[in-house]
């Protein structure tokens, strides 16, 4: 209890007395992003500091990994295969926690820093995500279809790793910058960091994002939602006056 | 100038959808038809959900049919009686479009279905139409008159019981078969966010026989409020329509039909049927070609 306490003085203090283990202050650039008429993406900062015990720096300087992730959803990926001449969709797989979205930069390639079964556990790299498959496929199969669909987002920008881009200065301070695509959805988002030192996680913490959509975007969707039969209203006056309009003025002219 | 689609989620370039309104709004009103069949394959195109596609599609349609159905309107050639059945049939056919896109969600055969219909349909009209202005065209070189077509209908149509009289559409037929007609519009409306104008005014003079005057009004009157209910049933089901999508649509369309409007009355109508004739069946050809080539995403995401 005493110790949390302290931890929440000043940096200062907390290298008087604190404990053996490195200790990471995150934080990011905004806590807030909004989705408003002109989103489109934006450019999260992650950086903090290293608070080594008593401030002795490794001989060794360690690695940093920066992991942002979106809400998790639960997908069914379809893959189309070619029937009688055209392609339709013939085999599928359900996956019960696919990040919407996934970001991860680090001071070096990922697979110098930590070995497989570190990334594993910690989820580092974007073909080490653990989707939870939910249907009856084989192991191809489901490797098949992970792979689809990280290329996928990949290319959607969902899914992003920039190994090497973590700047880590005088061993202490770091900084990254992950890419917000603006096909993001709305949610609250976590960026992780850790601390790695000889292939060991020595140290995490978590900040949480929130992502929502403002103003007159929020509205729509709220609207949508809530008051489907209005909103419908609204679409069909709308398409008819503007209609009606554009008749009236045209002949007019 | 990239603005952000609160439904649709995600951004796109305001100017290059307004355009796209503007084209499809142009072809309308030089054509007569609602668009929609060029709509919803663009906007897919463009990367937009094919259900907000179709769901925002729709809207545009009605945008482009309303000052046609006024002008129809004052020139009396809307035969209310018959476009209140089709309307009829039209709603119970979207609502039964609402259950078949449901059905078809599910098993992931949506876009499949999507895309042979568009095939079938743009491909069966186009030829239909292909042939016909081609004929009117050479009957115009040459000089000679080709014989006009007897205005009957179709013998299942004359079988059905139960006879209404359709004053201005000039016939004595039974409810029931423009009541089908509309049903199966308005499937198609639902599932594919077309108005269903290429398949109406063909079934129309064919099929039930009705008189030329009275067929382009007429169709455009139904395909106003089958539209207008499938954008309502969409926003109730599906969620999916897209106010800023449509209204970027409409700006484009409603704009782009008023020019089409005064093009088609320098243009002979010949030479303006096989132009329509070609584009429809451009657009069946790239959609037929989507379906036998190899798929630029061969997987797809779904979110349950």
């Amino acid at each position: 209890m005493r110790r949390r306490a302290l931890l929440a003085l000043t940096p200062a203090l907390l290298l008087l007395c604190a404990a053996d283990e490195p200790m990471l202050v995150p934080d990011v650039s905004q806590r807030d992003v909004e989705i408003q008429y002109s989103f489109t993406g934006a450019d999260l900062l992650l950086f903090g500091a290293i608070v080594y015990p008593d401030g002795r720096r490794p001989k060794k300087p360690a690695d940093i990994m920066v992991v942002l992730k979106g809400p998790d959803q639960s997908i069914t990926m379809r893959e189309k295969q070619k029937v009688a001449g055209i392609w339709i969709n013939a085999d599928s797989a359900r996956f019960r926690s696919a990040p919407s979205f996934y970001a991860i930069a680090s001071s070096r390639p990922i697979a110098r820093v930590v070995d497989e079964r570190t990334a594993a556990i910690y989820e580092m790299g974007v073909d080490k995500l653990q989707l939870s498959p939910s249907s009856l496929n084989d192991s191809a199969e489901l490797d098949r279809f992970q792979k689809g669909l990280i290329d996928l987002r990949e290319r959607a920008g969902l899914y992003v790793e920039r190994p090497g881009t973590v700047e880590i200065t005088d061993g202490v301070l770091y900084r990254a910058r992950l890419p917000l695509s603006a096909r993001v959805i709305v949610g609250n988002y976590t960026a992780e960091t850790f601390l790695v030192q000889d292939g060991r996680v020595v140290a995490a913490a978590v900040r949480d994002i929130t992502i929502r959509k403002s103003g007159f975007e929020r509205f729509m969707a709220v609207a949508a939602e809530q008051w489907p039969f209005l909103y419908g209203l609204v679409a069909m006056m709308l398409a008819v006056g503007m209609g009606w309009a554009a008749g009236a003025i045209a002949r007019r002219i | 100038m990239d603005l952000y689609l609160p439904i649709a989620n995600l951004s796109v370039n305001a100017l290059v959808i307004i355009a796209l309104g503007g084209v499809v709004g142009l072809l309308s009103g030089m054509f007569g038809v609602g668009g929609g069949f060029l709509t919803t394959p663009l906007l897919i195109f463009y990367g937009i959900p094919p259900t907000v596609a179709a769901a925002s599609a729709a809207s545009q349609v009605t945008g482009a049919s309303v000052s046609g159905v006024v002008t129809h309107m004052s020139r009396g050639t809307v035969d209310f009686r018959m476009g209140g059945v089709l309307i009829a049939g039209g709603v119970v056919g979207a609502g039964l479009g609402v259950l078949i896109f449901r059905l078809l969600q599910a098993i992931g055969q949506i876009d499949t279905v999507i895309g042979i219909l568009y095939v079938l349909l743009l491909g069966g009209i186009g030829s239909l139409m292909a042939k016909e202005s081609i004929q009117a065209l050479i009957a115009l070189k040459t000089g000679r008159k080709i014989q006009a077509r007897k205005r009957r209908h179709h013998p299942l149509v004359a079988a059905m019981p139960m006879r209404w009289r359709f004053y201005r559409s000039g016939l004595y037929i039974s409810p029931l078969a423009p009541l089908l007609l509309g049903m199966a519009t308005g499937i198609l409306t639902m599932l594919l966010g077309v108005g269903g104008g290429f398949i109406l005014v063909p079934a129309m003079l064919y099929l039930l026989g009705m008189t030329t005057q009275s067929v382009v009004g007429t169709s455009l009157f139904q395909i106003l409020f089958v539209t207008m209910a499938t954008t309502m049933m969409h926003a109730m089901t599906t969620h999916a329509v897209d106010l800023v999508l449509a209204m970027l649509l409409l700006i484009g369309s409603v704009t782009g039909a008023q020019v089409g409007t005064r093009i088609s009355m320098t243009i002979r109508p010949e030479y303006l049927r096989i132009l329509l004739a070609a584009i429809v069946l451009l657009v069946a050809a790239r959609m037929a070609l989507g379906l036998g080539f190899r798929p630029d995403e061969i997987y797809t995401v779904e979110l349950r």
